[in-house]
């Protein structure tokens, strides 16, 4: 135990630095390329023992039942990002997908773009509130959300009054939506891809969302360094929101039957998928394209114990066991990681 | 005199930024009085005080992050009012603060300009260009560090250094340093004080904060001293000498703090066989005899709590193992530890020493419920007739036993987590910052109790970060260095000089 005079001539940058930063690439990879060998495995093993599974139009649907919820994912995670949640997502939904359908049956030959920016518009308001109620009123968004969940509900259980739209009552081109494709790939799937990619720059590289990161890895050094942090994470919110309309507005034009009900309990298949896709409850950690895959593999999870004809309980537990598998393998991977780090630089200090 | 003051003296019409007798309450605590401080261009300033003494405060209240109740802030001359953090980074002023405020799952590049990213087409961050500027400020300040590391597992040192960068990541004219230097080697810290005079050259104002004197005396132009909460004093250090300086701080002589009485040393209470946790402390040991104080001292993140969480069973060692008066303690189990006779006064008072919701009476009893209930039940008239008399004994301020205990003063509320330890008759009594943020008053009483309990035989382990108090009660002085121990003083090798030496690793022989 004896100690240098004088600590630390520190040791040539090229070796130690490069391993960190190989690590930290390694661990940013492997969660996003987990999820891909994951799902490349469920479609083979599906496939072997059902080989109608890969067949074109089982696939195609497979891939339009993962674009709504891969939408809502990403709008989750810049929530979570922020070391908040949004429990309302679903009943937003839900209000947006029956006012969507409810216009078009009422005036059917009004342009989509603004059936779509209304639907947009009316998420992104109960974000706002979401996000002001977390903001300015200072409380916990897991009690807001689960609040405004129910609220958003009930608007959408009076609005309705027990009717429900149907499709006969939409103008073609819009139901077109939900089911053409171009060039053999769904429209809706498309437009998944887009809003994907964007948010998921934006996450990446802009200022506003490296902010949101910042926000939830250390709320107060936020705050000391500067950053906005009320407005940033109500904008999250209001963006979360925004999507949650989006997504609704494509929940009609795919399914064309909408009642009340539309989006119930999405909110935690949302925020599972989220997880799954390495997204931290805990705020800090996760990107837009991991929560999009998580979504794209619970969905295929669910559409592949369907087809293998498991019963219904057996595919909620199995979906449960992969959330807590997902969540182990990061707490695993994170102290593993944390641990190298530490050893790391505490040999480069002593 | 006036002829003879330097620029950074002359006229208040030149100050960067200036606090015009600024308070600043909370709640009734009255935290900074008489807030009277300026920064002129090209000055270095010295803000000196004890813990508790308001620095941290005054600091709050120049970055934006607290806003003061009264008084006046001008900038440039013209009145000014920060809302926020970010308000006073728009007037040009940095902060470096005490605690870390980095995050930890962002890159280091990240950490450092953070909101004022470069952007290039679309606004669009420009990775390549933030990696070659912070790998410049980090070549500047002399480290090797790769900008696009992640912060998570820094070492103290260099989470400090990531501070510093941060600070230094914009044109400051104003550069405030909460004690840059604590966790600082050597030649981190003669790299730090080069670009502060660059700073000081470039027309910057700089406040600097630490504990060392002689940084002080080597770097700094003028002083301001605070006292309980209030500025007192505004001098160029050229008039000061350091006995000054400590006298202005401490407000009455040393020596009168710490009324410490030898006790009769007996047999060692407390073994610490080569405990190790990995990352964290490595293969420590040392003995703790009856009747003996040992201060463990050291920087902030040096290791000390956690060595004392380990050997209370909080956490579990990797290696190495504890023995109490000979028996050797299951590890990871504080109730193993509770029996075999161990007290344990834990950092943070408000987290882990107290329920503050629960009543005094139950806080101060709840180690000794088992003895105190009949049935599984507890008898409510035992358990206050036991409050009282310690309350007594600790010369408690209180209203009614039944107050949460919440109500109490910090000195009051560490009196109860006090109690509480003390009604188990411990062997040993590890004390983790035993007296800070309480007032002087409850402080000397606080070391009379702990001179009285070595008295009757407790062998007390105590950990400190204020220097005057290791050294005015310690028998023996550990000291520890970025998880290790660096070195062992006897009550007379023990002085300033000594321990900050071993604390901050500059040690040549070490001690086991």
């Amino acid at each position: 135990m004896s100690v240098a005079a004088d600590p630390a001539p520190t040791p040539p940058p090229g070796a130690e630095g490069a391993r960190a930063r190989r690590l930290a690439e390694w661990v940013f990879r492997v969660r996003e390329l987990g999820i891909v060998a994951a799902f490349a495995l469920l479609v083979a093993v599906t496939a072997i023992l059902e080989p109608r599974f890969i067949e074109t139009d089982s696939l195609r649907n497979l891939a339009l039942n993962a674009s709504i919820f891969a939408i809502l994912a990403a709008g989750q995670t810049l929530v979570l990002v922020t070391r908040n949640v949004d429990l309302s997502v679903g009943s937003v939904l839900g209000l947006s997908a029956y006012f969507a359908g409810d216009l078009l049956s009422k005036n059917g030959d009004l342009p989509l773009p603004v059936v779509f920016l209304l639907g947009i518009a009316l998420g992104a308001a109960c974000g706002l509130l979401n996000g002001i109620l977390v903001t300015w009123g200072q409380v916990p968004a897991l009690v807001v959300t689960l609040g405004t969940l129910y609220v958003f509900r009930g608007l959408a259980f009076l609005w309705t009054d027990g009717t429900q739209v149907n499709a006969e009552t939409l103008p073609d081109s819009f139901l077109n939506l939900g089911t053409d494709s171009i060039a053999g790939v769904p429209i809706l799937v498309i437009m998944a891809l887009v809003v994907v990619a964007v948010v998921g720059q934006w996450l990446r590289d802009f200022r506003a969302g490296r902010e949101l990161y910042a926000i939830g890895s250390n709320p107060e050094g936020a705050r000391l360094a500067g950053v906005r942090s009320e407005r940033r994470v109500l904008t999250a919110f209001v963006l979360a929101g925004g999507l949650a309309g989006l997504g609704g507005v494509l929940f009609t034009a795919r399914f064309g039957t909408v009642d009340a009900t539309a989006g119930v309990g999405y909110e935690l298949t949302v925020i599972a998928a989220a997880v799954v896709g390495g997204v931290a409850i805990f705020g800090g950690t996760g990107s837009v394209y991991g929560a999009a895959l998580g979504a794209l593999l619970l969905g295929t999870i669910t559409s592949s114990l369907i087809v293998l004809r498991v019963e219904a309980f057996w595919q909620m537990a199995a979906i449960g066991v992969l959330l807590l598998l997902a969540i182990a393998f990061d707490r695993l991977v994170g102290l593993r990681v944390e641990a190298a780090l530490r050893r790391r630089s505490a040999r480069r200090a002593g | 005199m006036i002829d003879q003051k330097p620029s950074y003296l002359r006229g208040a019409a030149d100050a960067i930024v200036e606090l015009r007798d600024a308070t600043k309450d909370y709640g009734a605590v009255r935290a900074l009085r008489d807030g009277n401080l300026t920064l002129r261009p090209g000055e270095v300033r010295a803000l000196m005080g004890e813990n508790g003494a308001g620095k941290s405060t005054l600091v709050r209240v120049l970055a934006g992050v607290v806003r003061r109740d009264g008084g006046t802030m001008l900038v440039d001359g013209a009145p000014a009012d920060f809302h926020s953090p970010h308000d006073a980074r728009d007037a040009g002023i940095a902060v470096i603060y005490q605690e870390p405020t980095l995050f930890p799952d962002l890159s280091i590049a990240e950490n450092v300009v953070m909101g004022f990213h470069p952007v290039g087409g679309f606004k669009r961050i420009d990775r390549r260009a933030m990696h070659a500027q912070v790998q410049g400020l980090l070549d500047r300040l002399g480290v090797r560090l790769e900008s696009d590391r992640p912060v998570r597992g820094l070492s103290i040192a260099d989470q400090q250094i990531v501070e510093i960068a941060k600070a230094l990541s914009f044109d400051a004219r104003v550069l405030i340093m909460d004690e840059p230097t604590a966790a600082l080697s050597g030649p981190e810290v003669e790299r730090l004080f080069a670009v502060v005079r660059t700073l000081r050259e470039q027309d910057a104002a700089v406040l600097f904060i630490s504990h060392r004197l002689q940084e002080v005396f080597d770097l700094c132009d003028t002083v301001t001293v605070m006292r309980d909460g209030a500025v007192v004093h505004d001098a160029r250090i050229a008039d000061m000498t350091p006995d000054d300086m400590v006298r202005r701080m401490v407000g009455r002589e040393l020596s009168a703090l710490f009324p410490k009485q030898d006790a009769a040393v007996g047999d060692p209470v407390l073994t610490v066989h080569r405990l190790t946790r990995e990352g964290v402390f490595f293969d420590i040991g040392f003995a703790v005899r009856a009747g003996e104080i040992v201060a463990l001292a050291g920087l902030v993140g040096a290791g000390r709590s956690e060595v004392a969480r380990a050997i209370f069973g909080i956490e579990k060692p990797d290696a190495g193992h504890v023995e109490v008066a000979g028996r050797r303690l299951a590890p990871g189990r504080p109730l193993a530890a509770m029996r075999a006779g161990i007290g344990f006064v834990p950092e943070d008072r408000r987290q882990q020493g107290l329920v503050m919701d629960l009543s005094i009476a139950r806080n101060a009893t709840i180690t000794r419920m088992g003895a105190l209930s009949r049935l599984g039940l507890i008898a409510s008239a035992s358990e206050n007739r036991l409050a009282k008399e310690w309350a007594a004994r600790l010369q408690l301020k209180y209203h009614r036993l039944d107050d949460p205990a919440g109500f109490l003063s910090g000195g009051n509320q560490q009196k109860v987590v006090l109690a509480k330890w003390l009604a188990t008759e411990p062997k040993l009594l590890i004390l983790d910052e035993p007296t800070r943020g309480i007032d002087v008053g409850t402080k000397s009483e606080v070391h009379r109790l702990m001179c009285e309990l070595a008295g009757r035989g407790v062998a007390v382990l105590m950990i400190s970060s204020e220097l005057p108090e290791v050294l005015g009660m310690a028998d023996r002085v550990l000291v520890m260095h970025e998880g290790r121990l660096t070195a062992e003083l006897s009550r007379s090798e023990a002085n300033e000089e000594t321990v900050i030496r071993a604390a901050t690793g500059q040690v040549t022989e070490a001690a086991a």
